[in-house]
């Protein structure tokens, strides 16, 4: 999938490692996304996606890193967030994105869920490559 | 633009700024026609002149992003202002009239004349384009206004609220009238609403969808939601769409719906027995 | 961030008002403070004020219905409350509709579903609020 071409400003990267990681990249996400002028909805839209994301991050990945972007195109303002981990990568990708889906603990939920809750949403995974989900929120 | 041609432009009002100058003040002014002082006028113009005339002096077009951005703050508050688009683009176009008047008294060359004109298209085409952004954000803001105007919440009793809707429902509109639907059940605590779409003439799959979501989330928040008013042209088409209203309840009429919620809250309507004579 | 969420007793019931982002081992250790205080009190109900949330995510969503069945199992009822306009509409986005979770929306209407369920009268889980309604169709 191809992402918009974007002007990035702001960025943050913030390690994800624990627990505590997680609610620092919903906050983190949450600034950005205000800082982008989203609605009220729209920012709570794509601080539940972080989320979800980088939970799997550091349940599924064993721990990785999520990079936070404000960033502008031609008509508007978003945030763009990629959460990147040297995890075993997601064997079957399609599979995972399918509604219903989970390997018990919702790893499916996640990644199926959190794409509808985002404007654009690009997924790269592989045993040997780790795994990298990119995902952009406009605001208007 | 070519290089060559902007340095030359940039040289030639560099070198004649007390002429061309006033020239452009003057004609801007009159083209006003009073919106604006000429001391205000005289102001920004002296700054935009002096902007232009460096960066094309420097043959690169990215030194002339000041000017721009001079000119970009220029058309939002002309546009914010409520300026016709001409009078925004005179303001530019006006700073080739002192050139004119120097290729007819013979102190510049036509060539020199054809290169400015050339750099002031190039940023009038600039300004309009920034104005054009700047009207199209004061119509958005508008039409959100507009639009929490024209769908009111009412209390039609303690814990019942409705919501009629109006006319043609897009998807952005009836996002933001669900938003506001689910905010005032909060406010108002109010347990049970009714959306009305008598008035509204068609229904399509996107819409249908938003009035579902909304069904859920307000049961997700603990109340419930009864769409009322639904026409046979309606119904037909959500039946052809293949659309499943299956979860949401729906009633013919805000009355039925209103005796639905009445009931819900362990309420009876009864007639009172007439009194003899 | 918090360590715990304090658990309240209120007549026959408990009391749980979650005001802060919490990290998810804090959401485990309210499910087992949970299940122990409900033992422990007898409680015949549970509210889990949530107005405080500015994001529910699946995980917190998993959280909630397993108290929800928790409880049940232990002969009580979970009702949450509070649920903030933009967080429902990222649920439903999301596709977690906290089935087998009762929710109200607010505090007082919980402690009255409660009582109404002590004095014998049965509660409908999530799905209508009065039985008498029907649930589905177009009476014409």
């Amino acid at each position: 999938m191809t992402l918009t071409e974007v002007a990035v400003e702001d960025a943050e990267v913030l390690l994800i490692s624990a627990d505590d990681d997680v609610v620092r990249a919903r906050q983190a996400t949450r600034a950005i996304a205000a800082k982008a002028s989203l609605s009220l909805v729209e920012q709570t839209k794509v601080v539940t996606a972080a989320s979800e994301l980088a939970r799997n991050t550091l349940i599924y990945g064993g721990g990785g890193q999520v990079r936070v972007e404000l960033v502008r195109s031609a008509r508007r303002t978003g945030v763009r967030l990629q959460f990147s981990d040297d995890g075993p990568g997601i064997k079957d990708i399609d599979l995972a994105l399918t509604d219903g889906y989970t390997t018990g603990t919702g790893l499916g939920l996640g990644l199926s869920g959190s794409r509808r809750l985002v404007d654009e949403f690009d997924i790269r995974s592989g045993s040997e490559s780790g795994t990298v989900i990119t995902i952009v929120k406009w605001g208007r | 633009m070519d290089p060559r041609t902007l340095q030359r432009a940039g040289a030639v009002l560099a070198s004649n700024e007390d002429a061309i100058l006033p020239s452009w003040v003057e004609t801007v002014t009159a083209k006003l026609d009073g919106r604006m002082t000429r001391q205000e006028l005289e102001s920004d113009l002296r700054s935009l002149y002096g902007f232009i005339a460096r960066g094309a002096s420097s043959a690169e077009d990215a030194e002339l992003d000041e000017a721009r951005a001079m000119l970009s703050e220029l058309s939002r508050s002309r546009a914010l202002q409520g300026f016709t688009p001409t009078e925004t683009a005179v303001t530019i176009i006006g700073l080739k009239a002192g050139v004119h008047e120097l290729v007819a008294a013979g102190d510049v060359e036509l060539e020199d004349l054809v290169a400015v004109s050339e750099l002031v298209d190039e940023l009038a085409l600039y300004t309009f384009e920034r104005f054009a952004h700047a009207r199209e954000g004061l119509i958005a803001d508008q039409q959100e206004q507009l639009l929490e105007l024209s769908t009111p919440v009412i209390k039609l009793w303690d814990g019942i609220v409705a919501i009629p809707l109006v006319g043609t429902l897009d998807s952005a509109r009836t996002q933001v009238v669900m938003e506001n639907l689910l905010q005032t059940l909060v406010d108002t605590g109010s347990e049970h609403a009714i959306i009305d779409i008598t008035g509204v003439p068609a229904v399509d799959t996107q819409v249908a969808q938003h009035l579902l979501k909304t069904v859920v989330a307000a049961r997700l928040m603990g109340a419930e939601c009864i769409v009322s008013g639904i026409r046979p042209q309606i119904a037909q088409t959500v039946v052809a769409l293949g659309i499943e209203f299956g979860d949401i309840v729906t009633k013919a009429t805000l009355a039925d719906a209103l005796l639905l919620c009445l009931r819900g809250k362990g309420l009876e309507v009864t007639r009172r027995t007439e009194r003899a004579g | 961030m918090v360590d715990r969420v304090p658990v309240l007793r209120i007549g026959d019931a408990l009391l749980v008002s979650i005001q802060v982002d919490l990290q998810d081992r804090v959401a485990i250790q309210l499910q087992d403070d949970l299940s122990e205080r409900i033992v422990e009190t007898g409680a015949k109900g549970v509210v889990i004020d949530i107005s405080g949330l500015e994001i529910v995510d699946s995980f917190v969503g998993r959280m909630l219905s397993s108290i929800a069945s928790i409880s049940r199992v232990l002969d009580a009822e979970t009702v949450v409350v509070g649920m903030r306009p933009a967080v429902a509409i990222t649920l439903v986005e999301l596709g977690l509709y906290l089935d087998g979770v009762r929710t109200a929306l607010n505090v007082e209407r919980a402690f009255a579903l409660i009582a109404a369920r002590s004095s014998g009268a049965s509660l409908v889980a999530q799905g209508a609020i009065d039985t008498d309604l029907p649930t589905a169709g177009t009476d014409p």
